[in-house]
């Protein structure tokens, strides 16, 4: 049996080397990109063809979602450190500090599209005609009372939030709060919403705190059921319950058009010309941040962010519009193009 | 007296019943369990099977001398041969909509196909092949029933003239549904009909390694020492409390200390296999321990003393008799242990490997994802075609385990020794 005791120590020596060597390991040879969940896909569809039409290595994409990928970015400039960060929404203030402290300085922002955040429901039952005002009452937790002062949420079915919406029960599936989808709904449809009431909008220069209270907070009796990241599965769950509805980003509605309709809000419907131009009134902007500095540390930084912001990319008839992203007017991405040629750095 | 023996007493029949009652409880449960698990598999498996097969479609592309500059040809524009040779294939199609989409039915790879199939033979310059071509997911949806074809055809993803065209290339033969081994024998892809296991299934193994190799030796001395050695006291009271604690802490906690020490202390690789073993081996440790310990108390005491009778030293006595005999418990406990690590996704979110990765990885040191998180990435991406690539992956996975816990079968079978 000395025979399986050598093998015992041979495998505890075997794990000691491989740590060490591991140690050693060499400059990196491919891009390391984390951030939002959301970019994710058109980030990875960018790499994928990257990787195969270039002599590049394929990026790495990690989904951490925005503010967690811009954290892992701003904690260094060295190799163990990402060179590109995903956000769906704009890098701020705070975090631009934090990179600084860490001797990132020269951040490049490039803005990518469009995505659109959409109130769906089945197919089989009818479409609403929404305005954010609807979606305000719908969902806010306290409600106007029309006496200047606010009361619980007594709204149970569409048609007591407005006369016009038929008489169904209100059941709105959606992200929870660790959700950057869930984040930018809130601040687009709700607060949106909340300043069709003059006197809560003023509010919002005298008393910002009870402002945000009142229109940030979603109603926790039931109405609303946060049905988990997946939206996926938002999708299945509207299927088998053609009553509710559901909030997630454009591309689900897009994947599924057959089965599951987006409803209008203020008149216009969630439709690709109308997130691009700005009419729908719940859409977002995506970006990426590259430290500039990894340019030439990291072999393909320039070449995929020119991949990234080519027509045959992000443009209307580019694969990324395939993937669900929304593309910019053709004179925004021209300009966006440009500051990416020449490195621009950011500007708040 | 003789009463007793013969006649049934109420007692007695009431104790038979009870017996009876328990009997049929147990295996009504056992039952249930079953159903449960017949639904899962079945459901899995019905929705999982669509992805063993892929459409693909035959072209006929001119490879057109002039277009093709033979002494680059690994960067000429093979995309546009592709959508020639579909706008030649449908000569009616003359809209830019329309023919957008009669690209579309192609998958992204048609061109790197083709590229390759130039560049491996550049005779064929100037000749006209046909070639079959890896259909759009859209494409395979519409073949494999998954679109519903009731509703208004502005609001499907194929309209009734695309479906003209698929029925088109049907009727001439040019469409074909066939075995997608692409599946197996390729990477991670943001397209559904291209994406495969094979870098996460590879990722998988490689931590699997490298958590064994670290944990079973690692698990096995420190339970021999601590169950052979170790003096009774307080101290070793105190470690015995704390590694049954630790078998029970969320895997979570395992993946914040990996960030902490092994990534940000030790500066390994982050992503790669080696980081994801080692985390997955301090999650497996304590269970090791605990199996390992449980296997050398099961070995009877005759054993040790009659080696000690004979004249061997403690580490003989352990080293040649006892743990030999336990050894077939030790590697239970091991690959138990193993199989949670395979599930587990959490501990790796946290060291980078929830990651795109779309190459295979080649070492440890690469990065790599694992199964479970490929299943997670699959399962929250919009496309209907990954649905059916996301029930695949759970196959796999399920039968990479059912391969784990075979050979913990086996190995046990091999070193069991009787006593």
């Amino acid at each position: 049996m000395l025979k399986m005791t050598s093998s015992f120590m041979a495998l505890a020596l075997g794990a000691g080397l491989f740590i060490t060597s591991a140690t050693m390991a060499s400059a990196r040879d491919r891009i390391r990109i984390v951030g939002s969940s959301t970019v994710f896909p058109f980030a990875t569809t960018v790499a994928e063809r990257f990787g195969k039409s270039t002599k590049f290595k394929t990026p790495i994409v990690e989904s951490t979602g925005s503010g967690g990928g811009l954290k892992l970015f701003c904690a260094g400039s060295g190799d163990q450190h990402p060179d590109i960060a995903n956000a769906s929404r704009r890098i701020k203030q705070s975090e631009i500090n934090r990179c600084a402290k860490n001797g990132i300085t020269d951040t490049i922002e490039v803005k990518i599209g469009y995505d659109g955040i959409v109130l769906a429901n089945s197919r089989r039952s009818k479409p609403l005609d929404l305005t954010l005002k609807d979606l305000f009452l719908a969902l806010a937790k306290n409600v106007p009372d029309g006496k200047g002062k606010t009361k619980p949420n007594p709204y149970k079915s569409w048609r007591d939030v407005n006369p016009a919406l038929p008489d169904i029960k209100i059941e709105i599936m959606g992200p929870p709060p660790t959700s950057g989808t869930r984040d930018a709904f809130v601040e687009l449809a709700m607060e949106g919403g909340c300043e069709a009431f003059p006197w809560i909008k003023s509010m919002k220069k005298t008393d910002q705190k009870s402002h945000k209270a009142l229109c940030h907070t979603i109603r926790s009796d039931g109405a609303f059921v946060e049905a988990g990241e997946n939206d996926n599965l938002i999708v299945q769950k509207l299927q088998a319950n053609p009553t509710a509805f559901g909030i997630f980003g454009f591309s689900y509605l897009d994947q599924n058009i057959d089965k599951i309709q987006g409803s209008t809000i203020n008149n216009i419907e969630p439709g690709f010309e109308n997130i691009s131009d700005g009419s729908y009134p719940v859409s977002r902007s995506l970006y990426f941040y590259v430290k500039k500095s990894r340019i030439g540390k990291v072999p393909g930084v320039k070449e995929y962010m020119a991949a990234f912001t080519s027509d045959k990319a992000w443009g209307p008839e580019g694969y990324l519009s395939d993937k669900g992203l929304i593309p910019m007017s053709d004179t925004e991405r021209k300009d966006w193009a440009a500051k990416v040629k020449n490195l621009e750095k950011l500007t708040m | 007296m003789t009463d007793h023996f013969t006649k049934m007493t109420p007692e007695l029949k009431r104790r038979l019943r009870n017996e009876q009652w328990f009997q049929w409880m147990g295996r009504g449960a056992i039952f249930v369990a079953i159903a449960f698990l017949l639904v899962m598999v079945s459901t899995i498996a019905s929705m999982g099977v669509g992805a063993l097969r892929q459409t693909h479609i035959e072209l006929s592309v001119f490879l057109d001398p002039q277009k093709l500059d033979a002494t680059r040809l690994h960067d000429a524009d093979y995309g546009r041969l592709i959508k020639k040779a579909l706008r030649s294939r449908f000569a009616n199609v003359t809209k830019r909509r329309d023919k957008r989409k009669l690209y579309n039915l192609v998958s992204s790879q048609a061109e790197y196909t083709l590229r390759d199939l130039v560049v491996r033979s550049p005779s064929l310059r100037g000749q006209t092949i046909n070639i079959w071509f890896t259909a759009s997911d859209d494409v395979d949806m519409l073949i494999k029933g998954n679109i519903a074809s009731s509703t208004d055809e502005t609001q499907r993803r194929i309209d009734h003239r695309e479906a003209s065209w698929i029925n088109d290339l049907i009727s001439k033969g040019q469409l074909e549904s066939r075995f997608n081994s692409r599946f197996f024998w390729s990477g991670d892809s943001r397209e559904p009909e291209l994406a495969g296991i094979l870098s996460a299934f590879v990722g998988s193994l490689f931590s699997l390694l490298v958590c064994f190799g670290l944990s079973f030796p690692l698990g096995i001395f420190a339970a021999i020492y601590l169950e052979e050695f170790a003096p009774k006291n307080r101290w070793s009271a105190f470690i015995e409390v704390n590694i049954n604690n630790l078998a029970a802490v969320p895997s979570i906690v395992f993946g914040l200390l990996g960030l902490a020490v092994f990534l940000n202390a030790f500066g390994l690789p982050r992503s790669s296999p080696l980081v994801g073993g080692m985390v997955l081996a301090l999650m497996t440790l304590p269970t090791i321990i605990i199996a390992s310990r449980a296997a050398l108390r099961a070995v009877p005491p005759s054993i040790r003393e009659a080696a000690l009778g004979i004249g061997a030293s403690p580490i003989q006595t352990v080293f040649h008799h006892v743990a030999p005999l336990a050894l077939p418990g030790m590697l239970t406990g091991a690959i138990v242990g193993m199989a949670r690590a395979l599930g587990e996704t959490a501990p790796l979110l946290m060291i980078g490997m929830v990651a795109f990765v779309a190459d295979v990885p080649n070492s440890i040191f690469e990065p790599a994802t694992a199964l479970p998180v490929q299943i997670f990435l699959w399962a929250d991406s919009p496309e209907r075609a990954f649905l059916e690539k996301t029930s695949a992956a759970i196959i796999v996975l399920l039968c990479f385990l059912i391969v784990m816990n075979l050979a913990a079968i086996l190995l046990r079978r091999k070193f069991e020794q009787r006593y």
